[in-house]
């Protein structure tokens, strides 16, 4: 080994910094399979959708069913709560966004789209507060809609939020009706 | 350095040694005292050594075994439709394949259990619903469970061919082991030797002279349509390659990041090793 | 810290602040970068760092593993099985963790064998050598329950074979038996006590870690010739010498590691323990993990009674012993002189010890019949007789070679033979780095 060799700064420099960026790739590459494994794993992932019977629900009943291990109630609406829900004035909302996973982000929170077309009577939410993830009470509260007993959050009878600490309408998942009388959520 | 691997080698004699003295004890054919009798053949498999994959036309075809034949008796309790993915399936086809199948479920609103078609997210459902019921509907033994059957068996390799093993990755013991076994009904048993009722001679057995389960499989039984023989070989060879994926689903994957990290420590180990001569350059050591 | 005085100055605002409240970087500094290291030591001390990492990569892929494991009887396999099925990377955090412990072994056994060949146990260095003995046993105890944990047939007839170890015992045997199993079989208390510990094992194992390196920062590492170090051009500082060191022995280590995790998994596992445990059914053959074999060979090698102990509780005697024997090794070497490299008849009995813990591996993974059992019973008599009678007596009559005086004298005469090195680069050492 020639003392040049040895005495030049960018030589050793270069493989100075070669080896610790190795060494930080390395790292990197190490940590992730330990963060992956936090995600939900294939079983859960394969449980995202679940078919409902709904041919048993007359106008004014609900059943809540276990999706993605959170209630999603299906509610077949009065002719009241349809014109209750409708006669609310968007500017009157807390959120004016519809909140619903089949829209487009940005499409405002009518009646109309927080149900699916054609099924209006229908709704199909996410029975979990927005404020603290509590699940409200259905057909309570000022609005007739959701109550949440935990810190008061009001919603109406299509689930906005008109009152109280959350921030959000509750959540319309992915679903659709396959038939007149099933439902598949996500 | 070289007293050591005198030493090693002195040590791989004294031990071939005695294993050679073990193997002479009494050896009578009529009688044996090791099993299995014959040890299994080593078949050549797509999913052997470092890069090794799935040959999924041949999990295709040892999935129809499977349900055709094996599943009459045997369960397959840990695997799931979805994870059929891996043998090349798509998301339809698995759907229809699931459907197949009826899985108990329940209960329902009305507190009862009910019949319905298989989904993706449902596993295999078992033969038998217990297994003291699958037990004395095959005289006694339950059929073991097939999900990992490819890695629960395995003959012993013994010295030296276990270090040899290491080099040449040979971890096939579990397909080998069930081809063989699956191919090696039909064989006279040497003379004397007792074979109890009810139980079917097979020198592949892992413990034993014979074993309940009647030869499964037949020339012709299973229709292929892919054109491969209709053999009891191919069925064989098939549904063993079937049952490593069912054991080792994430086999291809294994081998693909094994590539990665080795070509990366070998290159960062490289480094640090120039960077370590560079350190220790002006000290003596 | 072994110079008892610190060469810290702590150089910006904030290490001062510390350095006044909580000298953590001191202590860092003064332990892992100024810290005077031999300057002859060889790739064989670089397993107290490997073993380190190794025990850092046990506890974090322990942790996740934990997060999807559930311990109970009816769950547990099934448990492990959803851990290589499903959960993302799971399979090789799983593979990781068990091939890890296996690894664990590799580089505990290498490291001991080191301290066995270069005297690294002796004065002043007996306590750091016990508790390394400690770390051994603790890791013996977690790799055992963690072995039981899959609840496979190998889990569940380990766990029943070690356990009964204690009902040996006269009188109280029975009892201590029912109070580690908590039940008269083993069974769910058995699991998740087991899973407790296995859990607690590693953090204790961490702190004996603590307290051994402390040992080790009081009395100076041990280096090949076995001579003390008398000046400072006998050292080179910790950081960046022995630092790049270890990190270079390491990589080759994890390549190893690596090479085993993704090629052969299953390979030092047993095809027995992919079936869920039967408490009806015993298989073939029961067979440890492999590190535990030698241990097992001696257990199995004691078939007579020796006076009044019968068979049983001899095997079990024999066995402790046989790690006992470790922690009297200080006070079982009588020899004046360190390092086997100046002991021909030690290192002549010292390579004869190593095949014959490798022979009693291999017996111990064999059937215990015909040859095998003879075979045992002399290599378990060579295994006590290097301890109790070789050690002890080659110590008083062997002449060993002539020392070199002092560390950089060893160094230079090695490097006499033309090695390339310039001789002035030899000197003063301590002003690079």
């Amino acid at each position: 080994m020639s003392a040049t060799e040895i005495h030049d700064p960018n030589r050793r420099d270069f493989l100075y910094v070669a080896t610790g960026m190795a060494a930080v790739v390395g790292a990197g590459a190490v940590a992730w399979p330990f963060i992956d494994q936090m995600q939900p794993d294939a079983s859960t992932l394969a449980l995202a959708s679940v078919e409902v019977d709904v041919s048993s629900l007359q106008p004014g009943s609900s059943l809540i069913v276990k999706w993605r291990g959170k209630p999603v109630v299906v509610r077949n609406r009065t002719e009241k709560e349809m014109k209750d829900g409708e006669a609310v004035n968007l500017a009157d909302l807390k959120d004016p966004i519809a909140r619903n996973a089949n829209l487009p982000s940005d499409a405002p929170a009518t009646d109309a789209n927080r149900t699916t077309p054609g099924k209006e009577a229908w709704m199909v939410m996410v029975q979990v507060c927005t404020h603290l993830g509590c699940i409200p009470l259905g057909q309570e509260g000022d609005f007739g809609g959701w109550f949440c007993p935990c810190h008061g959050s009001q919603y109406d009878t299509a689930g906005r939020i008109r009152k109280g600490p959350a921030p959000e309408n509750m959540a319309i998942p992915v679903f659709k009706f396959i038939s007149d009388t099933k439902i598949l959520i996500g | 350095m070289k007293k050591i691997l005198t030493l090693l080698a002195l040590l791989g004699l004294v031990v071939a040694g005695t294993a050679a003295i073990a193997a002479e004890e009494e050896h009578n054919p009529a009688a044996p005292t090791h099993f299995p009798i014959n040890e299994p053949k080593e078949m050549s498999w797509s999913f052997a050594g470092p890069f090794g994959t799935y040959d999924k036309a041949q999990l295709q075809r040892g999935l129809k075994v499977y349900k055709e034949v094996c599943s009459a008796c045997h369960s397959m309790n840990l695997v799931a439709f979805r994870t059929l993915e891996g043998l090349g399936y798509s998301d339809a086809q698995i759907k229809t394949l699931a459907a197949e199948y009826t899985i108990h479920d329940g209960p329902n609103d009305a507190g009862d259990m009910f019949d319905r078609p298989g989904k993706p997210s449902d596993h295999f459902p078992a033969p038998f619903p217990n297994e003291q019921a699958a037990a004395s509907a095959n005289g006694g033994a339950a059929p073991p469970d097939m999900s990992l059957l490819a890695k629960a068996r395995g003959v012993e390799r013994g010295f030296p061919r276990f270090i040899f093993d290491i080099f040449t990755q040979y971890a096939q013991g579990g397909p080998d082991y069930i081809h063989s076994l699956l191919t090696g009904y039909d064989q006279t048993p040497p003379a004397g030797m007792v074979i109890p009722e009810g139980t079917h001679y097979n020198p592949y057995f892992l413990s034993g002279v014979s074993l309940k389960m009647p030869k499964p499989l037949s020339d012709g039984q299973v229709t292929y349509d892919d054109g491969s023989p209709q053999t009891v070989d191919q069925y064989a060879r098939d549904v063993s390659a079937f049952l490593m994926f069912a054991a080792e689903p994430h086999l291809e994957d294994r081998k693909k990041t094994g590539f990665r990290v080795m070509v990366f420590l070998l290159l960062f180990g490289a480094l640090v090793y120039m960077t370590k001569r560079r350190v220790w350059a002006d000290v003596a050591h | 810290m072994s110079e008892g005085h610190s060469t810290y100055t702590p150089k910006t605002g904030i290490e001062r602040w510390f350095d006044a409240r909580m000298p953590l970087p001191r202590l860092i500094y003064d332990s892992f970068v100024a810290y005077p290291v031999p300057r002859n030591l060889n790739y064989m001390w670089t397993f107290g760092g490997i073993l380190s990492i190794m025990l850092v990569a046990q506890i974090l892929t322990g942790i996740v593993l934990a997060m999807h494991y559930t311990s109970d009887t009816n769950l547990a396999f099934d448990s492990v099985e959803k851990i290589m099925r499903d959960v993302n990377s799971g399979w090789l955090l799983r593979y990781l963790h068990s091939n890890g412990a296996s690894f664990f072994f590799v580089a505990v056994y290498i490291h001991i064998f080191r301290g066995l060949f270069y005297g690294s146990y002796k004065a002043p260095r007996e306590l750091l050598w016990i508790l390394g003995c400690i770390i051994y046993l603790l890791m013996m105890a977690t790799g055992f329950m963690g072995y039981v944990l899959p609840w496979g047939q190998m889990s569940f007839w380990g766990a029943t074979v070690i356990t009964g170890f204690f009902s040996a015992i006269p009188l109280v045997g029975n009892w201590i038996q029912e109070l580690l199993l908590g039940g008269f079989a083993v069974d769910n208390p058995t699991l998740n006590r087991f899973f407790a510990l296995h859990y607690l094992l590693p953090f204790m194992i961490a702190g004996v870690v603590v307290l051994h390196i402390w040992a080790l920062h009081v009395v100076g590492q041990s280096n090949p010739t076995g001579i003390e170090v008398k000046s400072k051009t006998d050292t080179v500082a910790f950081t960046p010498y022995a630092t790049i060191k270890d990190a270079f022995g390491m990589i080759v280590f994890l390549f190893f590691f690596a090479y085993f995790v993704f090629y052969l998994p299953n390979y030092l596992g047993h095809p027995d323990n992919y079936t869920v445990a039967n408490p009806l059914k015993t298989p073939a053959h029961i067979v440890p993990e492999w590190y535990f074999l030698p241990f097992y060979a001696i257990l199995r090698a004691i078939t007579f009674n020796i006076g009044p102990i019968n068979s049983k509780l001899g095997g079990v005697l024999c066995m402790f012993g046989a790690i006992a024997m470790l922690f009297l090794v200080p006070w079982l070497d009588t020899s004046k002189v360190r390092s086997a490299v100046y002991r021909p008849w030690y290192k002549l009995f010292f390579w004869l010890f190593v095949a014959d813990a490798i022979l009693l591996g291999w017996l111990g993974s064999q059937p215990a019949e015909g040859s095998y059992v003879f075979m045992a019973q002399m290599a378990t008599l060579f295994y006590f007789a290097f301890f109790l009678v070789i050690m002890p007596v080659l110590g008083l009559i062997e002449t060993p070679r002539r020392l070199p005086n002092s560390i950089t004298e060893a160094v230079l005469e090695k490097n006499k033979g033309g090695s390339g090195h310039p001789a002035g680069a030899t000197a003063a050492p301590e002003t690079k780095g």
